[in-house]
C-alpha cells in the first residue's frame, strides 16, 4: 500500500521536474531559468525523501538538508550576479 | 540605483548558524553515519560563502580574521601528527587508538584519534575552498 503511494508520488514529482527542465531549456530570460533550477533543487529534495521511504532507510536525511542549503546558496549567488554583476564585492559602498 | 539587500542580510544572520551547526553535526557524525571531515568542511565553507554573498570581503575578513593558508598548514599538521604519534608507541604509521573515557559532563564517551585526523581534513578542506574563492573573488 505505502509502496504504491510512494511510487505514484515519485512519478508525479518526476513529471513536475520534467516540466521544470522544459522551462530551463526554453525559458526566454535568465531569471526564468534560475527560478526553474531552484525549483528543481526543491523537487530533488522531495525525490530523495520519497526514495528514502521506498528503500526504508534514514541514511539520506542529511542529503535532504544539504540539497536545500546548496540550492539556497546557489540561487542567492546567481541572483546577486544578475542584480549587481559581481558575486563577491570587495567593499560595500555605503 | 542604490540596492538594499536587508532581507538577504537578515536571513543570512539566521541561516548561517543553522548551516554551521549542521556542518558540525555532520563532522562528528562521520564515524557512525554518512558524513565526515570532507562534507563538513565543504558545508562550513558554504556558510562562509553565504556570508561573503550577503556582505563584502572586508566585513567578512573583519568577522573571521583567519589566514586560510595557515589553516591548511594547521590541518596538514593535525593529520600528519596523528599519523606520526603512532610511531611513539612502537606501532606502524597511521595506527589509530581508541577507548572509552569517563568525561565529567558527557559521561561514558568513546574517543578515537581518527577524529583528530578528520579534524585535519576538515581544516584543509575549509582552507583550500576559502583560499580559492577569496583569490578568485578579490581581483578587480
Amino acid at each position: 500500500m505505502l509502496n504504491t503511494v510512494v511510487l505514484i508520488a515519485i512519478l508525479i514529482i518526476s513529471a513536475a521536474t520534467i516540466g521544470l527542465i522544459y522551462r530551463v531549456i526554453k525559458g526566454p530570460t535568465t531569471p526564468d531559468r534560475v527560478v526553474a533550477l531552484d525549483a528543481i533543487g526543491i523537487n530533488l529534495v522531495a525525490i530523495v525523501a520519497l526514495i528514502s521511504i521506498a528503500l526504508n532507510t534514514n541514511a539520506f536525511v542529511e542529503v535532504i538538508l544539504l540539497i536545500g542549503i546548496l540550492a539556497f546558496i546557489g540561487t542567492v549567488a546567481f541572483s546577486k550576479y544578475l542584480e549587481k554583476g559581481v558575486i563577491i564585492e570587495n567593499e560595500r559602498d555605503r | 540605483m542604490k540596492t538594499n539587500d536587508i532581507i538577504l542580510q537578515t536571513a543570512t544572520k539566521v541561516v548561517l548558524f543553522i548551516i554551521v551547526l549542521f556542518s558540525v553535526h555532520i563532522f562528528f557524525a562521520g564515524h557512525y553515519t554518512p558524513g565526515g571531515g570532507f562534507v563538513g568542511g565543504l558545508l562550513t565553507s558554504g556558510a562562509i560563502v553565504l556570508l561573503l554573498l550577503a556582505f563584502d570581503m572586508k566585513t567578512v575578513s573583519k568577522i573571521l580574521p583567519v589566514n586560510y593558508i595557515h589553516m591548511i598548514a594547521v590541518g596538514l599538521l593535525f593529520s600528519i601528527g596523528t599519523g606520526a604519534g603512532a610511531l611513539l608507541f612502537n606501532v606502524p604509521f597511521l595506527t589509530h587508538a581508541f577507548g572509552h573515557v569517563e568525561l565529567p559532563v558527557l559521561g561514558d564517551t568513546s574517543l578515537h584519534t581518527a577524529t583528530l585526523f578528520d579534524l585535519g581534513v576538515f581544516l584543509v578542506v575549509v582552507g583550500v575552498t576559502m583560499t580559492i574563492i577569496q583569490t578568485i573573488g578579490e581581483d578587480e
